[in-house]
């Protein structure tokens, strides 16, 4: 059966020019994602996880290379044409939260909505947020949540679009063992219910454990591509 | 497409800003009273423009005025009897008058008056009826000052020449005359008729003949004037309307409106500077705010934009609270300078004044916020992953330098609007630029300085507070900038007012002579030398004066040279009558920069050689070698121009514009200048008794009175000034206050960080005491020595004078500055010592 890819990376390579000498941080990667597929990217720290990450979802541009995502080619557009790709198609989860500080839980779900002009969006927000169990906690600032509720703020944030892929880089490193439970759970339910793609970056086996397929990194390079059982 | 509605962006501006609003306010602040300063000075200028076309007419009297400073030719008079419906005359001369009762004497401006003048406003008397009886018999209107002086009341009576009046009256007001020129000389009317029973007719000095017009029905004044004035010029006849009356005095009064308006500027211009520095600062911080946003898929345009519109919202804020602060202010300025001022000044709400100051507070902030707001353009989403402070460098970004020169543009255009003068304007705007570029130079240098040679052999504390100055997200170049530049500010204005204070203020020393008498007449020379010795009073200089009129310069004549613009020569070198002596020597007040000098002429066939002041040549555009003809009451001189000279005229001393050598005009009408110093009042006043006495057409200054008028007068310039640059002052002082606290936003994570690992609070203050010092005495050093360098060039190259400044002010100044910041430095830290170091941690994510 041949499934179009939501994702399409070839022969990306990422360099960092740094005081003389040229430092490959990602060499060469090729793989695609599934529509509705669950994907794991682990490896060791500065392996560059975060930077293919950030390359898939279109927040830096490649040194060589292409990605594709959802059928559009990321390396031709401009910074404001990725923007709005990202707005209409990918949701973030990042592993410290990353919610606007001066605005409130219910707030920061909204701004996506609203950059799409949508309508009538402040009874969809509150809905979200009902499902990650804040809506009592609407109208709080970041700083008067804690990091588990901020993380399920910025999760409510992410659903908000309907994005067709989700990336999440280590949605779950700065949490305890319970509410990373939370957390991961309200990640493939929407998985399961919206048929939203899923990447994300983690340390943790358990979780990775629960995608359908794992790429391992190390030193810039893709050294595995497991389908998990299951 | 997302297109994103205006509204939204609004919206998101107003959300962004929620937690930050006082510290936008604070920053915004620095502006307020730049803009109540210009706001105030504006509405003054405008209600004084009003108030001058509204009182122009009651000031000039009359429909038309016709001038002259000669007797004026018997074939002019049928003209001048067919004009108009209703004619006055007047003769107005200085002279001394006496009065009997208590034999004082004092220079006064008499006004010989014949006619109903004023056709408009009054001779406000007391009686109010004196206005009008003085007229009809021997009877004079005196000044109320000379009345007070001399203790004289109405009905008591005055000596003028040789005749005595009664006192009709006492005279309170009269058209177009201010505070100022009557205490110099205050006035004396008196009908006409008498004149010539007075003798003074006779009077060396100058006797201006005026001839006032009234119409009854409607003529086109301008028109008329245009018609009659070729014929009028030939006799040497000037014109005056209320519209030229309006003309001439609008534009003395935009002059210092304009000044006022510039000093206002700068109070201004060093607000943004706060503004700049705060701005970059705020965005600095927002910078993962917006990489979210960006990631969220918010374009650059309208990242840039949800900012633009918080900082202008917030100006708009500012400009509204400085315009309405300045309204207020608006109603002093009346008060500071009433005695300047020839008008019933009415202070009332300008909306225009209002407008465009809000107006030039909403550029003033969108400009000086573009600086730091473009880099937004350049904030990645990736910034979400991984915060790089790593700013974009200045030279990658074309589009500061087209802000940087857009700023310098908008310097240049706002000095100009208010000087109209080209070369002021680039001036200004090249010092502004000049201190800027030093002051980030000393930055540069500085940091670079310090990384290159750090002292690692020093104590913790001294190594960190070095460090900070070159570390990441140091202040050291925008407090250098704003601090400097509010130093040089502050100080440029002080030394300013030194130079100005200086420029007047005449040494008082032993030799110098505080009496002089004038208008002596040739015959009257040495007795007048006697009764001075007599008195024993010393004659300390004696010279003739022969009063000429420029004829030809270099073969052109006035006409010649107003048709021919391409002579160089100004037109204005034929306007006046000039005052000439001659002489063998320099006196030691002068000083030739330009040609020789020769102090005789020994055949009536050699060339004659004249010397010119320095100043003056330049400003007729005459130059050594130049061939001028002056008119000696008909008799032609043809001259050269030998030398120039410079003259300091700070010396008490007759000092002239044209100098001839001895052996031309010693047969020429002359009259003679006498200078002597005098003790004690009594001394005084009884010189001048015998003098006005024995010789009644002579004059005589009291330069002590002068003096005293003049120190009366600077200072309330003085405190105008004053006045002004406390706007300056102040904001500087808000600059410093809101770049300081700003960086303890910045700081507090890090000494929250020190602290948690051990620092103590002292460690902590003493490690903040120093960066600042550092700073503080750096930008306020560098600040001093550029205002130096400029107060230097403005004595030397605009007021033409030298400029010494004192020790001590600049001294306590640098130590005010520097010890300031640190004060400012340390009071922000000790917030951060107290602020529970969890709730910063939190606070930053
Ligand atoms: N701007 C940059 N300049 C130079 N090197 C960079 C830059 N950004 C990232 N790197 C390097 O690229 C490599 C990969 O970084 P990346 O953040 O992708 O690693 P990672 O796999 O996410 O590590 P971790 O698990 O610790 O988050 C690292 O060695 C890092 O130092
Ligand atoms: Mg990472």
């Amino acid at each position: 059966m041949l499934v179009t890819p939501i994702l399409h990376i070839q022969d990306l390579t990422k360099t960092y020019q740094s005081t003389g000498h040229t430092l490959t941080v990602l060499d060469s990667i090729n793989f695609s994602v599934e529509e509705g597929s669950t994907l794991a990217i682990i490896g060791p720290s500065g392996s560059g996880k975060t930077t293919l990450l950030g390359l898939c979802a279109g927040l830096d541009r490649s040194s060589a290379g292409l990605v594709e995502l959802n059928g559009i080619r990321l390396d031709n557009l401009n910074e404001d044409a990725r923007a709005q790709v990202r707005n209409q198609h990918v949701g973030f989860i990042f592993q410290n939260f990353q919610l606007l500080p001066t605005l409130t839980a219910l707030e920061n779900v909204m701004v996506p909505m609203e950059l799409r002009g949508a309508k009538n969006i402040k009874p969809q927000a509150m809905d979200l947020l009902d499902k990650v169990g804040l809506a009592d906690r609407a109208h709080h600032y970041p700083t008067q949540l804690s990091g588990g509720e901020q993380q399920r703020v910025s999760l409510a944030r992410a659903f908000s679009n309907k994005p067709k892929i989700l990336f999440a880089d280590e949605p779950t490193g700065n949490l305890d063992a319970e509410t990373s439970e939370k957390v991961v759970k309200l990640i493939f339910d929407l998985n399961r219910e919206a048929g939203t793609t899923l990447v994300l970056v983690t340390h943790d086996a358990e979780l990775a454990a629960k995608t359908q397929r794992i790429l391992r990194m190390k030193g810039g390079k893709l050294i595995s591509d497991e389908r998990t059982v299951g | 497409m997302n297109k994103l509605s205006f509204p939204w962006l609004v919206k998101m501006a107003w959300r962004d800003s929620r937690r930050n609003r006082s510290r936008l306010f604070l920053f915004i602040s620095s502006i307020i009273l730049g803009i109540a300063a210009l706001v105030a000075i504006f509405s003054f200028g405008y209600n004084l423009k009003e108030d001058i076309d509204d009182q122009a007419k009651e000031m000039i009297g009359a429909d038309l005025v016709i001038t002259s400073n000669r007797p004026v030719n018997p074939t002019m008079k049928p003209l001048l009897d067919s004009l108009g419906n209703r004619r006055s005359q007047e003769r107005s001369f200085a002279s001394m008058v006496l009065f009997p009762k208590s034999q004082g004497t004092r220079l006064v401006q008499i006004r010989a008056l014949a006619g109903e003048f004023p056709y408009y406003g009054a001779l406000e008397t007391l009686p109010v009826a004196a206005a009008q009886t003085f007229r009809e018999g021997q009877q004079a209107l005196v000044d109320k000052t000379l009345m007070l002086q001399f203790g004289v009341e109405v009905g008591d009576s005055i000596k003028v020449g040789e005749v005595t009046f009664e006192i009709a009256g006492i005279l309170n007001k009269a058209p177009g005359q201010t505070g100022i020129s009557a205490t110099v000389a205050p006035a004396v009317y008196i009908p006409l008729r008498y004149l010539p029973q007075t003798g003074l007719e006779q009077k060396g000095s100058r006797i201006n003949y005026l001839y006032y017009y009234k119409y009854d029905t409607r003529v086109d004044i301008k028109q008329l004037v245009e018609k009659l004035e070729p014929r009028l010029e030939k006799e040497y006849l000037n014109t005056e309307t209320i519209e030229t009356q309006r003309e001439d005095m609008g534009r003395s009064f935009r002059d210092l409106t304009s000044f006022l308006a510039l000093v206002g500027f700068i109070a201004l211009l060093l607000g943004s500077i706060g503004v700049a520095s705060a701005i970059h600062v705020y965005i600095r911080e927002k910078l993962r705010s917006i990489a979210i946003l960006r990631c969220l898929g918010v374009s650059a345009a309208q990242a840039f934009l949800i900012y633009l519109i918080q900082i202008m919202g917030i100006g708009l804020l500012g400009s509204i609270i400085g315009a309405a602060l300045g309204t207020v202010v608006q109603q002093l300025l009346p008060q500071v300078l009433q005695d300047l001022l020839p008008v019933q000044i009415t202070v009332g709400i300008s909306w225009l004044a209002i407008l465009q100051g809000i107006g030039l507070g909403l550029i003033i902030s969108l400009l000086f916020a573009l600086l730091p707001l473009v880099s937004i353009r350049n904030v990645s989403p990736l910034n979400t992953l991984r915060i790089s402070y790593e700013s974009t460098s200045l030279f990658k970004d074309p589009l500061k330098w087209a802000v940087y020169a857009l700023i310098l543009v908008f310097i240049f255009g706002f000095t100009y609007l208010q000087t109209q003068k080209m070369k002021e304007a680039g001036y200004f705007t090249l010092g502004v630029l000049v201190g800027f570029l030093v002051l980030a130079g000393i930055a540069w240098a500085l940091m670079w300085t310090v990384r290159r040679f750090f002292p690692e052999s020093l104590s913790y504390i001294w190594r960190q507070g070095l460090a900070n100055l070159f570390r990441p997200n140091n202040q050291t170049l925008i407090l250098i900038i704003s601090i400097g530049l509010g130093t040089a500010f502050i100080s440029t204005l002080y030394f300013v007012q030194t130079i100005l204070l200086n420029q007047v203020t005449l040494s008082a020393s032993e030799n110098q002579p505080n009496m002089v008498l004038f208008d002596i007449q040739g015959g009257q020379r040495e007795a007048v030398a006697d009764l001075t010795r007599r008195q024993g009073l010393p004659v300390i200089d004696e010279v003739p004066i022969v009063t000429m009129r420029m004829e030809e310069i270099n073969g052109l004549t006035a006409e010649e040279v107003k048709e021919d613009s391409t002579s160089g020569i100004s037109p204005r070198a034929f306007q006046r009558e000039i005052r000439t002596t001659f002489r063998g020597n320099l006196t030691d007040s002068e000083k030739i920069t330009q040609g020789t000098w020769q102090g005789k002429v020994n055949s009536p066939e050699d060339t004659v050689y004249v010397s010119l002041d320095a100043g003056y040549a330049e400003r007729i555009k005459v130059e050594v070698g130049d061939k001028i003809v002056f008119n000696v009451q008909g008799a032609l001189i043809p001259t050269v121009v030998g030398s120039l000279r410079e003259v300091d005229w700070n010396r008490i001393q007759t000092n002239f514009r044209v100098v001839f050598p001895v052996g031309v005009l010693e047969a020429a009408p002359q009259f003679h200048v006498l200078m002597t110093k005098v003790g004690t009042a009594e001394e005084s006043a009884q010189f001048q008794q015998e003098v006005v006495r024995e010789f009644p057409n002579i004059s005589i200054i009291d330069l002590e009175l002068i003096l005293s008028v003049m120190d009366e007068l600077l200072d309330k310039i003085g405190f105008v000034i004053r006045f002004m640059a406390a706007f300056s002052i102040i904001t500087g002082l808000v600059v410093l206050i809101s770049s300081v606290l700003i960086s303890k936003y910045q700081r507090m994570q890090e000494s929250v960080l020190l602290r948690t690992l051990g620092a103590s609070r002292s460690q902590i203050f003493a490690i903040t005491a120093l960066e600042y010092f550092f700073l503080g005495a750096l930008a306020a050093g560098t600040g001093i020595v550029l205002s130096l360098a400029g107060s230097w060039a403005l004595a030397k190259f605009s007021f033409e004078t030298s400029f010494t400044p004192q020790l001590w002010p600049v001294v306590v100044l640098f130590l005010l500055i520097s010890g300031l910041t640190v004060l400012i430095g340390l009071f922000n830290s000790r917030a951060v010592v107290q602020q529970s170091p969890l709730e910063v941690l939190r606070s930053e994510g």
